[in-house]
């Protein structure tokens, strides 16, 4: 159904190809994962079997033919849904395809439950969790009765709850259909692969086989470049030194609707803040780091509420690193960005060679590779040398490669006397470095909390 | 929104809210100014909302009518009749609060069906009607309504960038200049990820065949019945009436 020979697209405006050289052939009813490292032009692939490359915006090599229509879902739910409702959504595709006005509605009730969607059709999209929202996108893909599905990263962005919706809508795909998918974290979804296909940077296909390919050789070269290749180990990097001074402690505290047992965070040591979505993960990080007001109780430091400090007294002594990196970002240069606030140009040269940034020091923050962004979010957060850092999901969306450096960069921090507090949806970021686990859960009610707290207070 | 207004054609209801916000552009004799005002106020609950309701949702307009009151009593230059107060620049005289009560009257009668019309309509049905209803081009439509989703998402930006700043040690400190600086320092970056956004965004609507010149279905028909136009007409000649009589 789709047949590639020697295909090759160059992005108008750049001298190398994204993609180059592939000849490929793939059937109805095939479930594909396409591999490779970084900048291997997975994406591009798919956008070009999606009919999204316009010729006016690069040039192409070679043959491409796709018979058959495609559906394509993206990372970012949020960039893809139009629709308030979440029928309307579904249905949003099947009238510009001019579907049978009768039809439309029994196919949108159709899909919704194929995809286990569990609210009705009037449900509004911007309610819906991250998770509900990728499968309602899912589920709009699937509507049309596409020949081919395209999938770019479709759980990346998702906590493992989420994630493992996604994964459940996809088994749900019908053996008439080809999927072709590109993901990072491969462990779960290669139960639902019929085929791997590895791309290679330097062009053509690296390799093209079962997924039982991956466990040889094969599979230690990509772990190596940076992919998810299960059955690899990772590293362990345990504390080298024992906790010591408190660095920060919460005290009855509740921000916007959660309520928080006490905390405390040490020196020397990573306190990992774990949790479903929607429990307050984040809201504690802002409260911890001095970003949000408590609505009751107090976080407190050696030298008072974070919260009540001037943004430069903060920064010293607080580092908050966010879930997007580029919300930080202000200036025009890497090197500007960490030279802000009067860093001094010797600090500079140290955590632009610590962090491997030296070779951007004047590339532009905002064309960053996701990896590199992550990394400068966290030298930003450490140029004004605080002893607490506070980080939301560092290790989001990296690839293998990227989120070992991570992991070693905080582990060093720590063995260096940093307070460490990390967000995270994920278990392994918490072994690796034997992080202290302050688990959250959703309480009973939302009122709950608000007389825990009234009471707390009168007693 | 079930009552007997709130269920009309979309359009009808953008046309009605339009021929008041004319009618009050026509006219500045107070009197007719404030039966064009009370319009609204008084069919509000046929749309499904109080008036006091509606009266809370239009503070904006009447900050504004307030600003337009305290300017003219500074700048008028007719500044003839009984002088009430004279405090510094501050000049008030009979004929400076007749011109300013009548152009802050002509702000209000202007906003309050717009107001009205905006609070008692769902964007979709908008969209729908306006397709349907007036042959828009869908492309417009459905493309301001996936817009309109974005602009939702645009004020958690804006704190998440703020947020993301003062923890870079970057605050105003109350020095106003700064905070300009600072503002559009934030907008810009606010900028940069809605454009990025709407690129995705605008990609994801390509590849699910959104204006791709077929003939498109319509999911949700949309009636513009003799009710929508009664109520129409009947806007017409309520709006005709003061400017008319008085």
């Amino acid at each position: 159904m789709i047949t590639l020979d020697a295909y090759g697209w160059r992005h108008g405006g750049r001298r190398a190809w994204a993609v180059r050289g592939v000849d490929l052939r793939i059937e109805r009813g095939e479930r594909v994962l396409l591999l490779g490292p970084s900048g291997a032009g997975k994406s591009t692939l798919l956008s070009a079997l999606a009919g999204l490359l316009d010729t006016a915006s690069g040039e192409a090599e070679g043959t491409l033919k796709v018979e058959g229509r495609p559906g394509i879902v993206f990372q970012d739910p949020q960039a893809q849904l139009v629709m308030t409702r979440a029928g309307d959504e579904v249905a949003f595709g099947l009238e510009n395809l001019a579907w049978p006005a009768a039809g439309l509605w029994p196919r949108v009730d159709e899909v919704l439950a194929q995809v286990g969607f569990p609210y009705d059709r009037d449900r509004p999209t911007g309610r819906l969790s991250g998770g509900e929202q990728q499968r309602l996108v899912v589920a709009a893909a699937l509507a049309p009765r596409p020949d081919l599905l395209l999938l770019d990263e479709p759980t990346a962005n998702l906590d493992p709850a989420g994630a493992a919706l996604v994964r459940a809508a996809l088994a749900a795909v019908g053996p008439d259909v080809a999927t072709v998918i590109v993901e990072h974290r491969i462990a779960e979804i290669l139960p639902l692969i019929t085929r791997v296909v590895v791309l290679d940077p330097g062009g053509g296909v690296r390799a093209d086989g079962p997924p039982g390919l991956l466990s040889g050789p094969l599979g230690a070269e990509l772990a190596a470049a940076g992919v998810w290749v299960p059955g690899h180990p990772l590293p362990a990097r345990p504390a080298l030194h024992s906790p010591g001074e408190p660095l920060i402690s919460t005290f009855d505290l509740r921000v916007r609707r959660n309520a928080y047992s006490d905390m405390v965070v040490q020196e020397r040591e990573i306190v990992a803040v774990t949790g479903p979505n929607g429990v307050g993960k984040s809201t504690l990080a802002l409260a911890l780091g001095g970003l949000l007001r408590p609505a009751a109780g107090r976080v407190s430091t050696a030298d008072g509420e974070p919260h009540r400090w001037r943004a430069r007294r903060l920064a010293a002594r607080i580092g908050s690193v966010f879930q997007n990196p580029e919300h930080q970002f202000v200036t025009r240069t890497v090197r500007d960005e960490l030279a802000l606030g009067g860093t001094s140009p010797v600090h500079v040269d140290e955590l632009l060679d610590r962090l491997h940034l030296a070779e951007l020091a004047r590339a532009n923050p905002f064309t960053l590779s996701g990896g590199q962004a992550r990394r400068l979010s966290v030298a930003t957060a450490l140029a004004a040398a605080p002893r607490l850092l506070i980080l939301d999901e560092p290790t989001f969306g990296q690839d293998r490669r990227t989120w070992t450096e991570m992991v070693d960069l905080l582990a060093a921090l720590r063995d260096e006397g940093h307070g460490i507090v990390a967000v995270t949806h994920d278990p392994d970021l918490v072994t690796a470095l034997d992080a202290r686990e302050v688990a959250l859960s959703a309480p009973p009610q939302e009122i709950a909390p608000v007389a825990f707290s009234r009471e707390g207070r009168q007693g | 929104m079930t009552t007997l207004l709130a269920r009309r054609a979309p359009v009808a209801k953008l046309g009605a809210a339009l021929t008041l916000s004319v009618a009050a552009v026509l006219t500045l004799d107070p009197v007719a100014l404030a039966v064009l005002a009370a319009i609204p106020l008084v069919t509000a609950p046929l749309f499904g909302l109080s008036p006091l309701r509606l009266l809370r949702r239009a503070w904006p307009a009447f900050a504004a009518a307030v600003g337009i009151i305290l300017s003219l009593a500074l700048f008028s230059a007719d500044r003839g009749g009984t002088v009430y107060v004279h405090f510094g620049p501050f000049l008030v005289t009979s004929s400076v609060l007749a011109t300013a009560g009548a152009y802050a009257l002509r702000l209000v009668a202007l906003s309050l069906p717009a107001v009205l019309f905006t609070a008692t309509t769902d964007p979709t049905d908008l969209a729908d009607s306006l397709v349907q209803h007036v042959r828009a081009p869908a492309r417009f439509a459905y493309g301001a309504l996936a817009a309109y989703r974005l602009v939702g998402l645009l004020t958690e930006e804006y704190q998440q960038l703020t947020m993301a700043r003062r923890a870079r040690g970057i605050d105003s400190g109350g020095n106003p200049l700064r905070w300009a600086k600072l503002f559009a320092g934030t907008a810009f970056g606010l900028l940069v990820g809605a454009i990025r956004r709407g690129t995705r965004l605008a990609q994801a609507m390509d590849a699910r065949g959104f204006d791709a010149g077929l003939p498109r279905t319509i999911a949700r028909p949309s009636r513009f019945g003799p009710p929508d136009v009664a109520l129409l007409l009947g806007t017409v000649f309520l709006a005709t009436v003061p400017l008319l009589a008085l």
